[in-house]
């Protein structure tokens, strides 16, 4: 083609790019909104319907509608909700507040770190391997009455046996799923964390240190408010797999003994599997949802801000 | 690693502070990995010195029995408490196949996705993302109730098709949020530079930007894979028996029913890890770029 033809061309290609541009972005969105619609967005179109209905397991054949009975029930008839719910909420506070603080602890500590700074890094990965059920697995073998690590060190340190039933005593067994909850996602706040600190400029810290500022001084002033974009990219990283706790809390204890350890998620399996109650369970899984949903757009919100406002005043 | 290495300039003041925090930090990842090793230690341990009183610390020997009982092959021991044969190599097969298959499509669909986000500027963008973010935090749980109705109705149910899509749909979203940030750390002036050139816009896509996300894409493969691999809430409603159950399901169902036996299912627990352990070896530093990248642009 001579240069002579591409410059006659030119202006009808123009054209043809931008007719064919203004649809790009939704034909390239396409398969990822269809296939989200399909398998999440239609579900729990069809559960927010059957959650107003008495529909049950048992005769699937009777529905009726029954408006909003199920809330009702649940919201003011139903002592274990309410207990559930916070003790969910408790759990949730705790294993996020926790997991941040430790998690900006290792990250301080692994950014300073002189020898072995990988292979720590490396080592630390190792809980985000776990499948959370495998967790689960792990701290309920630990906190074992009988065989458990737990139980085998207090042994070997008193010299005498013990069988300390963990996972069945009142607060003991919220704290072991606690403790299996940060176990499992600290080491993910440490890393993102990790990266934003050593991605810091240096600056102001060489010029803080001139101003003669201690240490405090720097990592309050300095540390914890550049660091912000990372805390809202992890904690909102975090808040779409909060209900991941579901799985630990179902293979350490079942919610039991005797709804003791019961989180909203396990209450959720509960109604619908195990009481057959469906409708009901429906209704008590739209609770976990919108709970899950306020974390997330709380978290999400920040990072859209620091994201796309930035991005787009450049 | 640049960076590092400026930061160790700046720390290595004082020799006695710096052992000190090398001394915390190790004690803290004491903390953290001991618990993973043991577990993989306890799976080849002899079975008596498990459940011995007083406890046993240091073994005097190592024995791959359970692995071996396991995979359904004569041991002196004969088989653990089990009640049959667990069939392995069914979940194995079952767990590899819909963990990679959903993988390859969550990147597809995602890559696309990202790249919209990161290179266009259209109404409802903000509202879309956080669409497909919320859809991403619809708990597992909530989300199992009208799936395992659904797919009962439509013959999904315990098949690895139904499990398939339910983790392409699961694992878009976030694999489009890390795609964006790849995405956004290409240099726009080449996408310019190519469309100057009389590139389309796809072609650009193909030939300049895709090539350069691929270590990304990688990274965020990692993570779907990893989720497809670890998910439980929804594979043990979708899933029934051995032709579609995965690892996690089965590793509740075997714990359950049989908690005597802790050291078959260590072993189980470590035949669950050893595929998420190599993948996450590859590419952890891509990963940590990924998650990164974008809020540094902030």
């Amino acid at each position: 083609m001579t240069v002579q033809t591409l410059r006659q061309n030119a202006p009808r290609k123009q054209r043809r790019i931008q007719l064919t541009e203004r649809h790009l972005p939704l034909a390239l969105l396409l398969p990822s909104i269809l296939i989200i619609l399909l398998i999440v967005g239609f579900p729990m179109l069809y559960s927010l319907y059957l959650s107003f209905t008495n529909f049950n397991l048992t005769s699937p054949g009777s529905i009726e509608f029954i408006g909003l009975r199920n809330y009702v029930t649940l919201l003011t008839k139903d002592p274990l909700f309410w207990k559930a719910f916070g003790r969910t909420v408790l759990f949730i506070s705790l294993a996020v507040n926790i997991e941040f603080l430790i998690g900006l602890g290792i990250a301080q500590l692994m950014a300073r770190a002189i020898r072995g700074q990988s292979l720590a890094r490396t080592l630390m990965m190792m809980p985000m391997m776990f499948a959370p059920i495998l967790v689960g697995f792990q701290f309920k073998w630990f906190f074992n009455a009988q065989v458990g690590l737990v139980n085998n060190i207090l042994y070997s340190l008193t010299g005498e046996p013990h069988f300390i039933p963990w996972l069945i005593d009142t607060p003991m067994g919220f704290i072991a799923i606690l403790i299996a909850e940060i176990w499992m996602s600290t080491p993910f706040m440490a890393i993102i964390l990790e990266a934003g600190i050593l991605s810091l400029p240096q600056e102001p810290f060489e010029a803080a240190e001139v101003d003669g500022a201690s240490g405090w001084q720097k990592f309050r002033h300095l540390t914890l408010p550049m660091l912000m974009p990372f805390v809202y990219t992890a904690m909102a990283i975090r808040s779409l797999d909060i209900a991941r706790a579901y799985d630990i809390v179902s293979i350490m204890t079942g919610g039991g003994p005797g709804n003791r350890t019961e989180l909203i998620w396990t209450y959720v399996n509960r109604l619908a599997f195990t009481g057959k109650q469906f409708a009901l369970g429906s209704a008590m899984s739209y609770i976990t949802v919108i709970l899950s949903f306020l974390f997330t757009y709380m978290f999400f919100r920040n990072v859209l801000k620091s994201r796309w406002e930035g991005a787009m005043g450049e | 690693m640049n960076r590092t290495d400026i930061h160790k300039r700046r720390f290595r003041r004082d020799r006695w502070k710096n052992t000190i925090n090398d001394l915390l930090l190790w004690l803290v990842l004491f903390f953290f990995f001991i618990p993973a090793l043991w577990i993989i230690l306890t799976s080849i341990r002899i079975r008596n010195e498990i459940n011995a009183y007083p406890p046993v610390w240091i073994p005097s020997g190592f024995s791959f029995d359970s692995y071996k009982i396991l995979f359904g092959m004569p041991t002196p021991e004969g088989a653990f408490g089990l009640g049959g044969s667990i069939p392995v190599i069914d979940y194995a097969r079952n767990s590899i196949v819909i963990a990679l298959v959903s993988t390859l499509f969550a990147l597809i669909f995602g890559t696309l996705a990202g790249y919209v986000f990161s290179r266009f500027r259209f109404r409802g963008k903000n509202g879309i993302f956080l669409t497909m973010m919320l859809a991403r935090a619809v708990p597992g749980i909530a989300l199992s109730l009208p799936l395992f109705i659904m797919y009962a109705r439509t013959g999904l149910s315990d098949t690895l098709p139904g499990m398939i899509i339910t983790y392409v749909a699961l694992n878009v979203p976030f694999t489009a949020w890390l795609m964006d940030g790849f995405f956004r750390a290409i240099p726009q002036e080449l996408d310019e530079a190519a469309r100057i050139d009389g590139c389309s816009a796809w072609t650009a896509f193909l030939r300049i930007d895709l090539p350069l996300a691929l270590p990304g894409a990688a990274a965020s493969g990692i993570f779907a894979f990893l989720t497809s691999w670890n998910e439980f809430a929804l594979a043990n409603v979708i899933t029934r028996t051995p032709t579609s159950r995965t690892f996690p399901p089965a590793l509740f169902e075997f714990t359950g029913q049989f908690v005597s036996d802790w050291r078959g299912m260590t072993a189980m627990s470590v035949l669950m890890l050893i595929p998420a352990v190599i993948f996450v070896a590859l590419v952890q530093r891509q990963l940590m770029e990924g998650l990164t990248s974008g809020a540094t642009k902030g």
